[in-house]
């Protein structure tokens, strides 16, 4: 069972996170992305964006640098080998681009319990280096009873 | 400003459809762009010994390519601006035929006010659904 007196827990900020632009086609590619702006950096220069545009589901890199720091936390008391994705949400105020420094702070949304399993859900805001939001990732992971 | 018109839509009309055919070589390339190596997505042997039916895909694979019906209708992957999904059942990826995954995509509702539009993504595979209230709001 996961410990509910982590809800409301935040833990550190992240090591910055530089956005590569063969890692932005790179993730494209692995989702099926065609959109020119994913891959042609001209067309995302011409769509307005100062580099290449990461796709809509990018932000799952950094959220996963916040979850392994929950994951390690022994207080948290999380069984990594029971756990399945339930939700995912990421709330974008502007489009993750190539050579963005990305950061992230995760806080413990909610803990619930289901019967023998755990909800945990978590909420991982991002931010760019001059320290503004860039999105926001809600996540919530279910953790199987034994 | 995007080419489309949003005084010309309709709430229920359908914007897309595309079918993604998954492989195992998908999984290992989604794991490897991801960073996400968990056995269960390219092991058979270890995802058996965990109780699963066999090597499953990423759910998040899953969302990432269901959300390119709706970016592949704007033409701009930026403009995807809220974008949730549940993860309702697993998609199973055979060694040899890999999986196949129908999305289909719907306007969802239409906000005037904020040039805004909400795309309803059906994801399914095998017809059995394997992605709940999947919605991807959408500037215009």
């Amino acid at each position: 069972m996961v410990n509910p007196n982590v809800q409301g827990k935040k833990y550190p900020e992240t090591a910055p996170y530089l956005v590569g632009r063969e890692k932005v086609r790179e993730f494209a590619n692995a989702v099926f992305s065609t959109n020119p702006i994913n891959h042609d950096l001209f067309a995302a220069q011409a769509a307005g964006y100062p580099d290449l545009v990461a796709p809509p589901t990018f932000a799952v890199l950094i959220q996963e640098r916040s979850l392994h720091t929950v994951i390690a936390d022994p207080e948290a008391d999380i069984d990594f080998s029971r756990v399945v994705h339930g939700d995912q949400r990421f709330i974008h105020k502007r489009p993750i681009v190539a050579w963005d420094e990305l950061t992230s702070v995760l806080e413990v949304d909610s803990v619930k319990s289901l019967g023998a399993h755990s909800m945990i859900t978590f909420k991982t805001e991002i931010f760019d280096r001059n320290k503004n939001l860039v999105c926001t990732a809600i996540s919530t992971l279910v953790v199987r009873g034994e | 400003m995007t080419h489309i018109d949003i005084a010309g839509l309709e709430v229920g009309q359908e914007i897309g459809s595309q079918s993604f055919h998954f492989t195992r070589d998908s999984l290992v390339r989604y794991a490897g762009a991801s960073g996400d190596f968990n056995p269960i997505h390219y092991r058979d042997d270890f995802a058996k010994a965990v109780g699963l039916d066999g090597v499953l895909a990423h759910g998040m694979l899953t969302m990432g390519a269901a959300v390119q019906v709706a970016v592949n209708w704007v033409g701009d992957a930026g403009k995807v601006i809220d974008y949730g999904v549940r993860f309702t059942k697993p998609v199973f990826v055979d060694a040899n035929t890999g999986a196949d995954v129908l999305v289909i995509g719907k306007v969802g509702s239409i906000d005037l006010e904020n040039n805004t539009v909400r795309i309803d993504l059906s994801a399914s595979c095998a017809e059995v659904a394997v992605l709940g209230k999947a919605q991807a709001v959408i500037q215009l």
